[in-house]
């Protein structure tokens, strides 16, 4: 069902949540447009991976509201949070790939079960689109094999393959040994190029400024400063956002 | 036909349930006492010996109990010795707990890094000090709680010492429901017995293993 | 004193002897199955079902776990029918065997469930899987991986336990030995020859559950 051209892809106003008696999310407010790259950067316990799997419902916040293309989030009714889920896919920090099963059978499994499409129809999809991430030839093998790299452009072969319209990447590269980070970025580079909406979480400030239109700072589970890449990292205007960006050199 | 109330049950289950008791206490402690030769047996660099007592516990555990009972029993009968069911069902149990609880303390020494023997060798102690003074305390303490779990395996297995006659607390089961003509009932008691015996064990290994895996971590 | 024993006498019954190993693998193999399904539904129940089922579960595997085989046998073989439910030797025995195996089994799957890594579920859960597909395709396969060894020992141990069987007629080894010995008084060869035959069955059927596991359950692979 296709959305008024100006409905955010994801709208925000409010969000809070807690992890018992500590406030996680103070307060978030943010609105994505469709196609929008957006780079979300803070120091640890800023709240930033907590925001992202509030999004996919991995996380139940407290209060506040979210929409995601229109469609307020509700936890109590599974249907919606799967019809969330094939809207919003998930790219993790540990690749979380199914040890059991091959590659292919990877990138199969959930459209199988899910969209519950021909083998003939996956089973191309999932060549296609591991062509796309560069691993044509690993159709058969397994995720033990691969190395880490690897394993995570598997990972977004198989997000990809449920056709969201949003992907989450949580601090997809920080597990990786450095001279594998590259191949995993590009391929998030063409993602983005395509006009795919992607919210990352990234200490990769490089590839932020590279490719993102928008970055947020947070700290302290709030949107501290947000702005484009130029912006934020040529002038960043709070001192918590500047200390931020020298620790990093 | 005479009236059995539940208590005359009951009352004469409690009182076979005593062999029950018994019988586990003489297989656990009896069984305890090999096993710990047999350990001692499996822990020297002896191949020929470490392979004999592998040997035994394959053949205890990968028989049925109810075989070893008959064996025993007809077995102790052709060698010319006075067998009751009793002393067959008492060998018989002893050997198959000493197999069990041998593998479990044999496991339990096994997860003593090599390390431990190395230090020890290294100040000198004989192999026996080693076994003794370092290798075994520190086993002895992983044991405890899978040791009082077999237990209930003991005086399940006791259960079976009623088919070659030996009157437990199953055997009286089987002679009440004969009797009386209520299986139902009889059988449900037999049941809650041994659960309320066994039960508590069971509590106990599991409190017996929690502890030790707080004191590890 | 001399120990005459005769082999003989009770080798030639070997028809019998066979009955009674088709009997005792009939049973097995029907009973690992329903068993281990019965103890995968009641693991899923115990990790992802509603508190009273868990209570229920519980109950139910601490009964089994704490009551001897033999008396499970009996109650079902002697005590059902006194409230109405007869069921044949045969019968009993598998379902006594289901029940037994399914709680152990019960046990075991739930550990291997446990140790589920979380960022598996969560995957999972992102590509859109309902809680129970997650379960089935994701979350069982590899638990099972994990647990094997431990299933395959509870079948061989609920093998073994099916000697008592033979108690209430059925017709497998233990009862095809005593039926022998019944005949030609030789007891203690009789045994001796069933016992050698369990050992043997044992050690045939553990290379083969563990092929198994291997071949069929694991997608095809030792991860």
């Amino acid at each position: 069902m296709p959305n008024a051209p100006d409905t955010p892809a994801i709208l925000i106003e409010g969000l809070r949540k807690s992890f018992g008696a500590n406030e996680v999310l103070k307060g978030i407010d943010l609105r994505v447009k469709a196609g929008e790259v957006i780079a979300i950067i803070g120091k640890s316990g800023s709240g930033k991976s907590t925001l992202l799997r509030c999004i996919n419902g991995l996380e139940m916040f407290q209060q506040g509201t979210l929409e995601v293309q229109g469609q307020r989030l509700s936890y109590s009714d599974p249907r919606a949070m799967r019809a969330l889920r094939q809207q919003v896919g998930m790219i993790f920090q540990s690749f979380n790939l199914f040890p059991h099963l091959s590659v292919g059978r990877n990138i199969k499994l959930a459209p199988g079960l899910v969209k519950q499409l021909p083998d003939g129809q996956i089973d191309a999809t999932a060549r296609r689109l591991l062509e796309r991430v560069g691993l044509a030839e690993k159709f058969d093998a397994y995720p033990d094999q691969l190395s880490g790299g690897q394993q995570q452009r598997v990972a977004i072969a198989r997000a990809l393959a449920m056709s969201p319209g949003i992907l989450l990447c949580d601090e997809i590269t920080s597990a990786l040994d450095p001279e594998l980070v590259g191949e995993v970025l590009a391929v998030v580079e063409s993602l983005a190029r395509e006009g795919m909406t992607l919210l990352m979480v990234t200490h990769e400030m490089n590839f932020a400024r590279k490719v993102s239109d928008r970055v947020i700072f947070m700290h302290q589970g709030l949107v501290h400063e947000q702005g484009t890449p130029e912006e934020l990292f040529a002038r960043p205007q709070t001192p918590e956002l500047k200390q931020f960006l020298s620790s990093l050199t | 036909m005479v009236e059995f109330s539940l208590w005359d049950i009951v009352r004469n289950l409690l009182l076979a349930a005593r062999w029950t008791v018994v019988l586990s206490l003489i297989a656990f402690v009896g069984g305890g006492l090999v096993a710990l030769a047999l350990l001692v047996a499996r822990s020297t660099p002896s191949t020929g010996l470490r392979r004999s007592v592998a040997a035994y516990v394959q053949l205890f555990q990968g028989t049925p109990l109810l075989m070893q009972l008959f064996l025993a029993y007809f077995g102790m009968a052709l060698l010319g010795v006075e067998t009751s069911a009793w002393t067959a069902a008492a060998v018989a149990l002893t050997l198959y707990s000493s197999a069990f609880l041998t593998e479990i303390w044999h496991g339990c020494v096994r997860s003593i890094p090599r390390g431990q023997w190395e230090a020890a060798q290294s100040l000198a102690l004989s192999f026996t000090e080693q076994l003794r003074h370092v290798v075994f305390p520190q086993a002895a303490r992983i044991a405890v709680a899978p040791t009082v779990g077999f237990l209930v395996q003991v005086v399940k297995g006791t259960a079976l010492a009623s088919v070659i006659g030996f009157v437990e607390l199953t055997k009286a089961g089987t002679m009440i429901t004969n009797a009386t003509f209520k299986p139902f009932v009889v059988y449900s008691c037999v049941a809650i017995l041994y659960f309320l015996m066994c039960y508590p064990i069971s509590l106990y290994a599991r409190f017996l293993e929690g502890r030790l895996h707080a004191k590890r971590t | 004193m001399s120990i005459e024993l005769d082999f003989a006498s009770v080798l030639t019954q070997w028809p019998l002897l066979l009955k009674g190993v088709g009997w005792t693998l009939g049973l097995t193999a029907v009973s690992a199955v329903l068993g281990v399904l019965l103890g995968v539904a009641c693991a899923w129940l115990r990790t992802q079902g509603p508190p009273w089922s868990r209570a229920a579960v519980g109950a139910y595997v601490e009964l089994i776990r704490n009551t001897p085989f033999i008396v499970q046998l009996f109650f079902i073989f002697f005590g059902l029918p006194a409230v109405g439910l007869r069921l044949g030797p045969e019968w009993s025995s598998v379902i006594a065997m289901v029940i037994n195996l399914g709680a152990y089994s019960a046990e075991i799957v739930r550990a291997g469930i446990q140790a589920t890594p979380v960022g598996q579920v969560e995957a999972a859960l992102s590509l859109a899987l309902t809680r129970m597909q997650t379960f089935i395709w994701v979350v069982l396969p590899p638990a099972l991986q994990r647990v094997w060894p431990a299933l395959v020992s509870q079948i061989i141990i609920v093998m073994l336990g099916s000697a008592v069987c033979g108690q209430i007629s059925t017709q497998e080894l233990s009862f095809a030995a005593n039926l022998i010995q019944s005949r030609n008084f030789r007891a203690f060869e009789a045994f001796i020859v069933a016992t050698i035959i369990y050992l043997m069955l044992s050690i045939a059927t553990r290379s083969a559950l563990n092929w198994f596991g291997q071949r069929f359950l694991f997608g095809g692979r030792r991860g």
